[in-house]
């Protein structure tokens, strides 16, 4: 397995930035941990502060130190992004497998599901969700939504390799040994699948995590919850640009393009490496 | 004597790839040397991995990276337009295409273009070296579909829409329409069932006998060898072992493993069991020393190992690559009927 | 043709399921709500501007039997269905009495313009350009597009159109950054009015375009590299087929069938990223509309511009799946 990193690290240059921005990401999110203030607290240190030696990202016009508050705000919004992956990864294992494997009716009806899912347009009903739940929506509550929206596409991909799987040798062997549903899928069909959640699972959060840039950038989430969004959204509201702040905004949004590029390109070289074929094509031809 | 339609001469074709540090090299064709005459049907056989479809890839000019020819010499030579493949340029090549050197591909169903209808594929195909347009150039079509016995209404089908033989027989129509005088067969009845097969084969004896052209036919069926070629030539591990006229390689074989290739047909009323061969076939990566075939032999010495045998003239018009090709035996009474 | 038409049966079918459980889901979350949404309207209402009781009083009575909150929710479910399907939602508040429905229709046709034309233009532009790149690998100029491509399709919509308003409106103003047209110029056939409507829609069009245009670059770069690898493409090309032949007919044609499905499951995104970028932008589309609709709790309103997103999409995913038979001829037989 190790190998297999250490080969992708070598010769596959996209992986290689991918995993470093994602990394410089990642480890200045967890020094969310040792922050000497509590994020959620306003006009702790002096506001308007252009980034020096002593405020590294400077201070916003609401009086917080930015390196703090883009650290915890980063940390929320990965949490998040990794939260909705999880359970929307859960989902869409289950329908997937169980849709190839099973077929018949319960594919249908399930792919039915899958695609009535796929037509509705998710920001309209997001942002319908936001204005009667008003500030009773928390992440949690959104993250659960947006799981149940981020399932379909790649339902569908699981269920063709369900469906491939299904007529493999080894499988009718185990069904002849008799081996249960539950256990043909969670133990025969999983490991084949596994490659695919990997890379599904960076491109859900990249989308996860940009919709919920987008509704908080909005105001449509729980502004006073550091995310990602919701500083630029309070950047907004105290017209950063205008008033010259241009730290506030320039520097969340360079953090966000590094995270997104960064497991983008992670999700993107996984995928090659996988398929054999594109494996073949960078072969010296 | 006929003239030469295609000589081959120390021809090396390999495999070169750099893959995550490491280099591998296939050496799919490894120095062969041979020829082709006009209005011949020769055969090429040998197992699957023998580098034989490397060999007619480059013979057919359709190698790309990280195949690439390392030397030797590839020369058609059509009515006065000569060609060496190795050393053409781009728009030499595109001249002799399909005009004189066409290409029956394995697999019918796949080579059809499944969004396009055939007649448009044959436009695609045909027009340009055919030279021909409007009229003439339907009249020369629906000729030649006529002789295949398709009827005229398959132009406008999709390949999906046609059965497994049609469109083995479109796919032949194909490759003849422009009266090419080389034709390279691939494998072309595997997959086929016997009585389709029995078809395809007479019909492109039919075609070969119509423009007196040359046949590469590679199979690795022996009793389709046995039935359709004048010459075949056997490739083992990327060399050419043996090759001579068909009736003199199925009674008198004059390499080890031509005589189990041969006596691997089956005959009626034959009861004898046949001694297998040992092992398996090569890597052409990391090839035996000496001649490649002598882990497996049963007739190999010493020399065997060391030195590489190369092709002898053993008899009129046959060679052999065996350093004991005079203890060659054949392995079973060979039975007449078979070269019906 | 019976089998085209059976085809077209089971995509309407699925359309019209699709509007039945959007437009259903829609109502269930606005009843979700523990907000009595009459008094809240009226709160708000009554917030931003004194009026008198008379007018209040009515306005109750109206946003009452209008929302039909006394009633049990199936009957309001079915009362819900006939309004809109009559058109009929209310009015609005921001814009009372003006009927939600017209404040919608008129901001529909902005936002279906922007859509179609950055939809076709990053469709076209996408694959051709991703089939090019995936036909010629070793081209460095494609391959430098392929890095840019990487570089901004994972951006979400709102920051790219931020960015870009951030460079056209403060750092190299050329362009204009707010409205669907300048304010002196009279709406009409005349040219001042078109030609201020084009300016006005280059940049939510290029932010679209900007982000969208990767996801196809890639996916078509990727389908083709794995087309050419196909036997009939080795085929035609061992055959002396001429190239363009080759990558139109034979490449292309067969990458984009897959490409066109992923266009019919793309547009729910793309249809949320334009009314994103609308927003951005002050675009007159129902991006704004639903912003500016929610920031004043006009129930109404937001009910209309749900209820109309959701059949918009369904019918253009229709209409890109009936496209579908005509570009994979293996379909029509099914």
């Amino acid at each position: 397995m190790f190998a297999v990193f250490r080969d992708l690290i070598r010769y596959n240059i996209e992986f290689a930035i991918g995993l470093m921005l994602v990394s410089v990401v990642v480890i200045f999110a967890s020094l969310s941990f040792f922050s000497p203030v509590d994020p959620s607290l306003i006009y702790t240190t002096i506001p308007d502060q252009p980034p020096s030696w002593q405020y590294w990202f400077g201070t916003n016009s609401r009086g917080q130190d930015m390196f703090w508050q883009l650290s915890t705000a980063l940390r929320n919004s990965l949490t998040f992004g990794i939260i909705v992956a999880v359970i929307s990864r859960v989902i869409s294992i289950t329908v997937g497998l169980l849709s190839g494997y099973v077929g018949g009716w319960v594919d249908r009806g399930l792919m039915f599901v899958n695609d009535i899912f796929v037509a509705v347009p998710i920001f309209p009903v997001l942002v319908l969700f936001y204005f009667v739940l008003r500030n009773n929506m928390d992440s949690l509550t959104l993250a659960l939504i947006m799981a149940c929206f981020g399932w379909p596409f790649d339902a569908r991909l699981i269920r063709s390799v369900a469906l491939g799987l299904k007529h493999r040798e080894f499988t009718r062997h185990a069904v002849f040994a008799g081996m249960s549903t539950r256990k043909v899928l969670l133990e025969e069909h999983l490991p084949y699948v596994m490659p695919i959640v990997f890379a599904t699972f960076m491109n859900n959060m990249l989308w996860s995590i940009g919709l919920e840039v987008t509704l908080a950038v909005l105001g449509f989430t729980n502004i006073n919850n550091p995310t990602i969004g919701t500083v630029l959204y309070w950047a907004n509201s105290h017209s950063a640009m205008v008033v010259g702040v241009w730290w506030w905004i320039v520097i969340p949004v360079i953090l966000i393009v590094m995270t997104f590029i960064g497991l983008f390109l992670l999700a993107m070289s996984m995928n090659e490496y996988i398929d054999p074929r594109s494996r073949l094509r960078r072969m010296g031809a | 004597m006929t003239e030469d339609l295609l000589k081959v001469d120390g021809l090396k074709a390999y495999y070169q790839m750099n893959y995550f540090g490491i280099e591998r090299e296939v050496r799919a064709v490894d120095d062969i040397t041979m020829t082709i005459r006009k209005n011949e049907i020769y055969g090429i056989a040998g197992e699957s991995s023998s580098g034989k479809t490397s060999f007619i890839k480059v013979l057919a000019a359709a190698i790309r990276p990280p195949m690439r020819i390392i030397a030797g010499s590839v020369k058609y030579d059509f009515k006065g337009l000569s060609v060496d493949v190795a050393d053409a340029s781009p728009e030499q090549i595109e001249a002799i295409r399909w005009r004189h050197l066409s290409y029956i591909m394995q697999g019918s169903m796949s080579v059809l273009n499944p969004v396009r209808r055939i007649g448009k594929t044959f436009e695609d195909f045909a027009m340009r070296p055919l030279g021909l347009s409007g009229a003439a150039y339907r009249e020369r079509v629906l000729n030649h579909l006529e002789r295949l016995k398709l009827r005229p209404d398959v132009l406008r089908a999709y390949p999906h829409e046609l059965s497994g033989g049609m469109r083995q027989r479109v796919t032949i129509g194909l490759a003849t329409v422009c009266h090419p005088e080389f034709v390279i067969a691939d494998e072309p009845t595997t997959a086929l069932d016997v009585v389709v097969q029995k078809e395809v084969l007479g019909l492109i004896r039919e075609i070969q006998q119509d423009m007196g052209s040359s046949v590469v036919f590679v199979t690795h069926d022996m009793s389709v060898h046995a039935n359709m070629t004048d010459r075949v030539g056997i490739i083992y591990a990327g060399r050419l072992v043996e090759e001579g006229p068909t009736r003199q390689m199925f009674f008198a074989p004059k390499h080890p493993y031509t005589a189990h290739l041969v006596a691997s047909l089956p005959r009626i009323g034959d009861t004898t069991q046949r001694p297998a061969l040992e092992g398996r076939p090569p890597s052409l990566a990391n090839p035996p020393s000496g001649c490649r075939f002598h882990p497996r032999c049963p007739l190999a010495i010493d020399k065997c190992k060391a030195e590489v045998p190369p092709l002898m003239t053993v008899a009129n018009d046959h060679r052999s690559a065996c350093w004991r090709w005079q203890d060659v035996e054949p392995l079973v009474a060979p039975q007449k009927a078979v070269m019906a | 043709m019976h089998g085209y038409l059976l085809f077209v049966a089971r995509r309407a079918l699925l359309m019209l399921a699709v509007i039945f459980a959007g437009v259903s889901l829609t109502f269930l979350v606005t009843h979700l709500s523990p907000i009595n949404p009459v008094e809240a309207a009226l709160g708000r209402m009554t917030a931003r501007s004194v009026s008198n009781p008379e007018a209040i009083v009515a306005m109750r009575a109206a946003l009452t039997e209008l929302y039909g909150v006394e009633a049990p929710i199936w009957s309001q479910y079915i009362n819900f269905w006939t309004r809109l399907v009559q058109g009929d939602l209310g009015p609005s508040l921001l814009a009372f009495p003006t009927p939600a429905m017209t404040l919608v229709m008129r901001a529909m046709p902005w936002t279906v313009t922007l859509l179609t034309v950055a939809t076709l233009i990053t469709f076209v532009i996408g694959n051709l350009m991703g089939g090019l790149a995936g036909y010629n690998q070793n081209n460095k100029f494609l391959k430098a597009f392929g890095i840019v491509a990487i570089a901004i399709q994972p951006v979400p919509y709102y920051i790219v159109a931020f960015v870009l308003l951030i460079i056209f409106g403060f750092l190299w103003p050329v362009l204009p950054i707010s409205g669907g047209f300048a304010m002196n110029v009279t709406p009409g056939m005349n040219w001042p009015y078109v030609s201020s409507v084009l300016q006005h829609a280059i940049l939510p069009a290029m932010s679209l375009v900007l982000v969208g245009f990767g996801g196809w670059f890639l996916g078509m770069r990727a389908l083709v590299s794995n087309v050419v690898t196909e036997d009939y493409v080795t085929y035609a090309e061992l055959a002396g087929v001429q190239r363009s032949t080759i990558v139109g007919g034979y490449v292309m044609r067969n990458a984009l069938v897959p490409q066109l499905t992923a266009l019919a499951m793309a547009l729910g995104g793309v249809f949320s990223g334009t009314v994103i970028t609308e927003q951005v932008f002050n675009y007159p589309g129902l991006g704004s509309l639903l912003i500016d609709a929610v920031n004043a709790g006009d129930y109404s309103l937001v009910l209309a511009v749900s209820t109309v997103s959701v059949t918009a999409v369904a019918i253009a995913i229709f209409i890109v799946d009936l496209l579908h038979p005509l570009l994979d001829p293996r379909i029509r037989a099914e």
